[in-house]
């Protein structure tokens, strides 16, 4: 202590605290956000149900632009929306011959038929993703969520995860089986700031694409100045933690097919009380049941044990 | 077999031969000591081995079937199931099944229950088949097999529930194998191998508390990923784990109760008198740990049920079908073995046992299977996919069958008398 003038210390010390508490202010934004609200630049897309008018465009540019093979019934032929599977319960869904389709709602609104397009939303938090044990899915910055054959077991719990059920699996393929769904024309268009083939060619503007952010503000805007024309909801701001694309209608969701009891916050909490036991099970279990063991046995349990063994034989 | 005993034959249970003190050959071992002609009159006698001949033809190539077509030409391919019986009843209900190592384990190594000694071989054994099966049934139903490794090594996905599951199933396993490996050094004749495994048993143990305690609840888990899919009435967010972990401690007990009354009954030639003598009081004992489970399991159900406010959905056809699962499997089990208890009842405590087993499958294929897309549609399995599922399933038995008539798990093995 000597060299060092008790001023200086003091000196020092203040100047190290202070550096130190500046660091920390910095991080400390980082280090407290627990929640994830997504990509700031994420892109999306903006489906407006009341612009759609059921042709199938959009279906017939996604099959072209990633070389799908041929359907059955060609593009133009629209009794397909009158297709029903499982005794009626299941209108046309995503397979590993469709990204995308389309179908159509008998409502009761005065507005006629609404028609609807599923595809993969592109969750800010994917289940498909956090479920995956060998990380087959990536959250690109963009917003896509993109998936990689080479890694995947096919354990197919994505399938289960999927709370929009969009995930097809090639079941036919003996040696290369995969997770088939859109990729939101991430190695094409969006990487490059495209928009994907389906909101390109959607000829009546029912899709719009742009920043989920500003999306969103647009969504809202179209509510407030059309009160009439829409319910209040913009499906997918909120739902499983918000999803890059994004719904509105003029018809209760429900009545369109949506699963409108589904949680705000994203799949994986659901998964985190339990994961959060892991490292206290591996870290009380030993002593604790070693402690049982000391307290049953007294410790003695070899020497008793060898003697049980040499009565037994 | 029962033939031979008869005629005098004792089946081998030494390293040497009693008559000539001769070393028994792995050849003579394999068949028991019997001659390659008696050996096939046995087998030929009992007609469970014609059933299981049948099972196999029937089975085996439809599983090479599989491999050729991929799995679409064994499933419905459906993507709304992406999962079936392989994963519904293999994964889902062997696991639970074969909790008995760990549980017996615990009891008898770590809380000195010696009582339960002579069945605790069985258990371990159990346990073994049960977790290597459920990965026969998950080669089966993986897309792509050949990559079952890659979670280990390949690409980690270490927020999900199945990365631990997988590792957990992996690492237990060999626990497994460790704990068994005692009968199977004896049976080989290298007791330096047995004497270093001997001396890990309590770490092995304990062990196998941490992985079951987080996997059986890790399977539980997997489901939370499909809040909207699964019934509600079958689904809790929060309890989920709680539920199949309590769940899988009276199923592990029972599955246990149910296979020690077979062999009790089909091949009490190989168990040893302190076996034999000791089984009824350990069928009693074990009943009473059941029930404690059972009770345990009701109450927590219960508290399901009330934490979600789901009184509602009894009143459905859903709700019906639950009640009546927990009329079955947890009701009337605790009745059952209860009066079984008091009235020292082995027989009532062994049919108990088998009610609860099966009701426990039951109860997963509910939760992953039958109650799984309620919104939807239902699904019945393919038929190839239950053939396969029973050809596993009868594989699964024949080399229990074939270990127990071998391994000194039923019966201990005499080593050479020092001299």
């Amino acid at each position: 202590m000597s060299g060092i003038s008790r001023r200086k210390f003091l000196k020092s010390t203040v100047v190290a605290g202070g550096s130190a508490a500046a660091a920390m202010s910095s991080t400390k934004s980082a280090f407290a956000m627990k929640e994830f609200d997504g990509y700031p630049d994420s892109m999306g897309v903006l489906v407006d149900f009341t612009r759609c008018i059921g042709c199938r465009t959009c279906e017939a540019a996604c099959n072209k632009e990633h070389g799908l093979p041929e359907p059955e019934l060609p593009f133009d032929d629209f009794s397909v929306f009158d297709q029903t599977f499982h005794e009626g319960k299941q209108k046309r869904r995503t397979t590993d011959k469709a990204y995308t389709v389309v179908n159509r709602y008998e409502t009761k609104g005065p507005g006629g038929p609404v028609y609807r397009k599923i595809q993969c939303n592109h969750c800010n938090e994917p289940a498909c993703l956090t479920s995956c044990f060998v990380n087959a899915y990536k959250k690109t910055k963009e917003g896509a969520v993109i998936y990689n054959p080479d890694v995947c077991v096919g354990c197919r719990m994505c399938m289960v995860a999927c709370p929009f059920s969009i995930p097809a699996y090639t079941y036919n393929s003996a040696l290369h089986p995969e997770i088939i769904k859109c990729n939101f024309c991430y190695d094409n268009r969006l990487k490059k700031g495209k928009p994907p083939a389906c909101v390109e060619a959607c000829p009546q503007e029912a899709l719009t694409f742009g920043h989920r952010k500003t999306l969103v503000k647009t969504a809202h805007e179209r509510i407030r100045s059309n009160p009439d024309k829409y319910v209040d909801h913009v499906y997918g701001e909120k739902e499983v933690g918000g999803t890059s694309w994004m719904y509105l209608s003029g018809v209760s969701f429900d009545q369109v097919g949506f699963d409108t009891t589904l949680q705000h916050h994203p799949i994986l909490d659901n998964t985190k009380s339990f994961l959060s036991l892991v490292p206290m099970v591996l870290g009380i279990w030993p002593a604790l049941f070693m402690g049982f063991h000391l307290l049953a046995t007294g410790g003695k349990g070899k020497k008793s044990e060898s003697k049980e063994e040499g009565h037994g034989e | 077999m029962k033939h031979f005993i008869k005629k005098g034959f004792k089946p081998i249970d030494s390293l040497n031969s009693p008559d000539d003190n001769h070393r028994w050959t792995m050849k003579q071992k394999l068949l028991l000591g019997l001659s390659p002609g008696e050996y096939f009159q046995q087998f030929r006698r009992n007609p469970f081995n014609w059933l299981l001949l049948l099972i196999f033809a029937v089975g085996l190539p439809i599983i090479v079937y599989r491999y050729f077509t991929g799995l679409g030409g064994v499933l419905h391919g459906s993507y709304d199931y992406p999962w079936g019986l392989f994963l519904g009843f293999g994964l889902f209900g062997m696991v639970p099944l074969s909790a008995s190592g760990f549980l017996l384990g615990t009891a008898v190594e770590l809380f000195g229950q010696t009582k339960f000694k002579p069945i605790l071989k069985l258990a371990l054994l159990n346990g073994l088949l049960g977790y290597f099966f459920a990965v026969v049934f998950l080669l089966v139903d993986l897309g792509c097999p050949w990559r079952l490794y890659y979670p280990m090594f390949v690409s980690w996905g270490t927020a999900a529930v199945l990365f631990l599951v997988g590792w957990h199933v992996a690492t237990y396993l060999s626990v497994q194998i460790l704990e068994v490996s005692e009968a199977f050094f004896e049976w080989v004749n290298w007791p330096n191998a047995k004497k270093y495994i001997h001396s890990g048993t309590i770490g092995l143990t304990v062990a196998g508390i941490i992985l079951s305690t987080l996997h059986q609840g890790a399977l539980g888990t997997l489901l939370t990923y499909a809040p909207g899919k699964v019934h509600p009435l079958w689904y809790s967010q929060e309890f989920m784990w709680i539920f199949y972990l309590c769940s899988s401690v009276f199923a592990g007990i029972c599955m246990v109760m149910s296979v020690s009354t077979i062999v009790v009954k089909t091949m009490a030639w190989r168990c040893s008198r302190e076996f034999l003598d000791n089984i009824d009081s350990i069928t009693i004992g074990l009943a009473k740990g059941a029930t404690m489970a059972l009770v345990t399991y009701l109450v927590i159900k219960l508290v399901g049920i009330t934490h979600d406010n789901e009184w509602s959905y009894l009143a459905t056809g859903w709700g019906k079908w639950f009640m009546l699962e927990i009329f079955l499997g947890v009701v009337l089990p605790i009745i059952l073995f209860c009066i079984a208890i008091r009235k020292n009842s082995v027989g009532l405590a062994r049919f108990t046992a088998f009610l609860t087993v099966f009701c426990l499958i039951l109860n997963r294929l509910n939760t992953a299977l039958i109650s799984f897309n309620w919104n939807l549609y239902q699904e019945i399995p393919h038929p190839l996919e239950t053939l396969i599922s029973i050809t596993i399933f009868f594989l699964f038995i024949t080399v229990y069958r074939f270990i127990l008539y071998r391994l000194p798990i039923l019966y201990s093995w005499k080593t050479e008398p020092e001299k």
